[in-house]
């Protein structure tokens, strides 16, 4: 990949400016840090995606992980990925100093992510769900198991993986079927199979940490019976060395479509005697310790999204800018020099698109982890509560948008690239296939309508929504203090106002009947992700208009400014206005969709 | 052995750097500044000959503005042991440097001071070679391997001809070439830990440095912009032109 990961200077804006991510250091946990000792560490971070992620973009999708006499077999530069990114500190950077870890803010560690994510989305599966598994391990695991265990994946001696979906449950979680059975030495043996499990074997370390839902004996029927596991693929002895082998084998790897370095697997439990299982915590409570990492990782989720998102848009700006294609409707002289692509004002669609959405994504995953670092680190509990109250909210928005609008962004930089957008040779389809993994996975598009509307939106008298509006409108104000155009802070202003209508329709809808009110759950989804990515535009260019105004930034500084605001107008005068078609169906209760029946198609 | 080792605040290599618009100098204003790539180089040395029980203590060492004490610290999180900041604001030739080094090199009595071949904003390619000429200790300038051998050391220099092996006494100044070794990036415990390595802040003033400058600068401009080619009619015009405009051929 020639093109440069992320762009360094709008990194610098959202967490300095945009974030202003200095702020945290007043906090006591982060006293002994300095943006000396942030500059330094995303230094690393890039040195380390460029040198060790980014080397087997492509190798690694073109010589996928296969399965040879039940060992998986794949490219060495994985491993090397691994150690790297274990040896750089990177995997508990976020953890307290007397657990081994650095206690970097959550936003830092989110920048430090999308670097390697931007360089290598593949590989950075290892690490982004071995981090996961240590949050859950530390959470919610005893002494006894975080002792034995995290050291493990610390030194990067095993990874871990999160198995939860079945070959017949994923969405559905409450009708899974893995076994465990109680046995006598106190702990259990699992029976069942476990589908699409990511990075479940490989030979980047040597043993593996499986944390599997599964369902005990005799539990209660549905959500309320599952409890979480520990399942080594090497029991591991008293000294922390492997011991023997556990009942947990790989039957088969899937052959996808994107993400490929990643090795993915139908795992088989219990073929013999059953899988060793710890349990975690309390029984029949997994599934809710596991909904408690689940923000975390859908910020992740779409972090990687707003990283593949931006390495298409980078791709196609910089193509766009060297290859000389036609010339201008208005030009009549054939043996006149062609123009760059990037002249025709199509292809500044395309790029302004992209970057509306790819940076907006990346804007909105690290909004996102700071207001998470709020709900944790504000000094006062109100603040605290709010920042909870926020992000429970917007999560189902900040997964989705990014994702969905992340492969549009990437389809858009396949058109820009034309037919060599269409081929191998060059980057943007491997970024698209790897795109199209995140609508689906850590909860479909439809999952997160649902919880929006279903739920987070009424949550304790919209509790979260109340403050969501209040947010919005808060910087309207300043919107319009910094000097913004009115049709940036009124066209945000309308959609917010029609929002708060088609909200109160819906909630009315959804009293009045359930599946009804929540068929079109997804398109309110959508409206509301406009209005999310407006918002965090208007943010955007509200500081753009302001340091442009203040008229002491150079040339390449307002260039940039002018691009903010740019993306942003785009962005509230060509995308947001769908707003209000949607609210139209919405409002009215359309039911085409719901009425369609089975023998109709 | 005391190793002493000289970093740099330049530019960032990847930055796009213009002439200000006056022509009074580059346009430095809001650039991305880092450590210069051949100091990385001679810091990464240093603290291999560390981590091999050669080395006992690395000093980094930086001449310029006080926020030069992010390059020192990046030094240190790269494995240096305590740094010397000389603060200066103004943008200090060869020769001025050399001599804070020369001051330094006298109060700190170092064994080796391991400096880049050149920095990568004025390529200047002296500092290196000017310390040597003031301390009057040895020197081996563009080293792509560097082996001690109790109080001497051989250096392999890469020069127009091919590799040169040398050998010097110790005390003695070398200055790195871009194959002596691969930088290791900082992780981010060392990171952390450098926070906690002192700095000492001194001044050419206070070490006693005559800082006048001894070049003047007359103009800084961009390149001149590449100029759009001709067609030519045939193979002679080509001829014709590459033997008498371009003069490449006879």
């Amino acid at each position: 990949m020639s093109t440069q990961l992320l762009n360094d200077r709008d990194i610098e804006f959202l967490l300095y400016e945009f974030l202003d991510t200095e702020r945290l250091l007043s906090r006591p946990r982060y006293e002994d840090h300095s943006r000396e000792i942030f500059d330094a560490s995303l230094r690393t971070a890039k040195t380390v995606a460029e040198k060790y992620f980014a080397n087997h973009y492509e190798k690694g999708d073109q010589q996928e992980p296969t399965l040879v006499n039940g060992q998986v077999e794949m490219i060495p530069e994985t491993k090397a990925a691994w150690q790297e990114f274990t040896k750089a500190g990177f995997l508990a950077a976020h953890q307290d100093y007397d657990e081994g870890g650095m206690q970097m803010p959550e936003v830092l560690v989110r920048v430090i992510m999308a670097y390697i994510n931007a360089a290598n989305i593949g590989t950075a599966a290892y690490p982004f769900i071995s981090i996961g598994v240590t949050n859950l391990l530390r959470a919610f695991g005893s002494e006894q198991q975080k002792s034995l265990y995290l050291p493990l994946i610390m030194d990067g001696r095993a990874n871990g993986t999160m198995a939860l979906t079945e070959p017949g449950q994923g969405s559905a979680l409450g009708d899974i079927t893995t076994l465990a059975e109680p046995h006598a030495d106190g702990n259990y043996r699992l029976f069942g199979q476990k589908m699409f499990i990511s990075c479940a074997d490989h030979n980047i370390a040597d043993n593996v940490i499986h944390m599997v839902l599964a369902k005990i004996k005799d539990a209660p029927v549905g959500v309320k019976g599952i409890s979480l596991f520990i399942v080594p693929k090497f029991l591991i002895n008293d000294d922390g060395r492997p011991g023997a082998r556990n009942d947990v084998v790989v039957a088969g790897l899937n052959h996808k479509m994107g993400y490929r370095n990643a090795t993915n697997t139908a795992l088989n439990f219990g073929e013999e005697d059953g899988a060793v299982g710890y349990l975690v915590g309390e029984a029949h409570k997994g599934l809710g310790y596991m909904f408690q990492m689940m923000n975390e990782a859908r910020i992740g989720v779409a972090l990687g999204a707003a990283a593949i998102a931006y390495q298409g848009y980078n791709c196609s700006l910089e193509y766009a800018r060297q290859r000389p294609q036609g010339r201008l409707p208005s030009c009549r002289d054939p043996a006149s020099a062609q123009i760059l692509l990037i002249e025709h004002a199509d292809v500044r669609r395309l790029l302004l698109a992209q970057k509306a959405y790819s940076e907006g994504a990346l804007a909105m995953c690290l909004y996102a982890s700071a207001v998470f670092e709020d709900q944790n680190t504000a000094p006062e509990e109100a603040d605290r509560e709010r920042a909870r109250l926020l992000l429970d909210l917007i999560i189902p928005v900040v997964k989705s948008w990014p994702s969905k609008y992340g492969c549009v962004s990437n389809d858009m930089a396949i058109q820009i690239l034309g037919g060599s957008g269409y081929i191998r040779e060059y980057p943007v389809e491997q970024m698209y296939r790897d795109q199209r993994l995140n609508p689906i996975h850590e909860g479909v598009e439809a999952i997160h309508g649902i919880d929006l509307l279903g739920r987070k939106v009424s949550m304790k008298d919209q509790a979260g929504f109340n403050i969501f509006v209040e947010e919005v409108t808060k910087d309207l104000a300043h919107a319009t203090k910094a000097g913004l155009t009115d049709n940036l802070v009124a066209g945000l202003k309308i959609a917010l106002d029609t929002l708060c209508l088609t909200t109160d329709a819906l909630l009315e809808q959804v009293k009045a009947d359930t599946d009804k009110g929540l068929a079109n759950a997804t398109m309110y989804l959508d409206m509301f992700g406009r209005i999310v990515a407006a918002w965090i535009w208007l943010k955007q260019a509200r500081l753009a208009e302001t340091r442009i105004s203040a008229g002491n930034c150079g040339d390449q500084d307002v260039a940039f400014y002018q691009g903010k605001l740019q993306a942003a107008r785009y962005y509230i005068e060509w995308e947001l206005p769908a707003v209000q078609q949607l609210a139209a169906l919405l409002d009215s209760g359309n039911r085409v969709t719901f009425d369609m029946k089975d023998d109709w198609f | 052995m005391k190793i002493l080792v000289a970093v740099k605040r330049v530019a960032d290599y990847n930055v796009k750097v213009r002439a200000k618009s006056d022509n009074t100098g580059p346009d430095l204003a809001n650039v991305k500044m880092a450590i210069n790539p051949f100091c990385e180089i001679a810091v990464e040395e240093a603290v291999r000959m560390k981590e091999n029980g050669i080395a006992s203590e690395i000093i980094a060492v930086s001449v310029g503005p006080q926020s030069a004490q992010e390059q020192v610290r990046t030094a240190l999180a790269l494995g240096a042991d305590r740094g010397i900041l000389v603060q200066t604001d103004t943008d200090l030739e060869p020769l001025a440097i050399a001599k804070c080094f020369k001051a330094i090199c006298d109060n700190e009595k170092p064994d080796m001071v391991l400096l880049g071949k050149q920095a990568i904003d004025g390529d200047n390619n002296q500092t290196g070679q000017m310390i040597a000429a003031l301390t009057g200790w040895s020197q081996a300038t563009f080293a792509s391997e560097i082996t001690i051998d109790g109080d001497a050391v051989t250096v392999i220099r890469e020069v127009d001809a091919g590799l040169q092996t040398v050998k010097l006494k110790l005390p003695a100044v070398i200055t790195a070439d871009l194959r002596l070794n691969e930088p290791r990036y900082a992780s981010l415990p060392n990171i952390m830990k450098a926070k906690k390595k002192t700095i000492d802040n001194t001044t050419p003033e206070e070490l006693g440095v005559d800082t006048s400058p001894r070049v003047t600068l007359l103009k800084a401009a961009p390149p001149a912009e590449r100029q759009a080619g001709v067609k030519v009619e045939d193979v002679a015009e080509l001829i014709d032109k590459l033997k008498n405009e371009a003069k490449v051929i006879s």
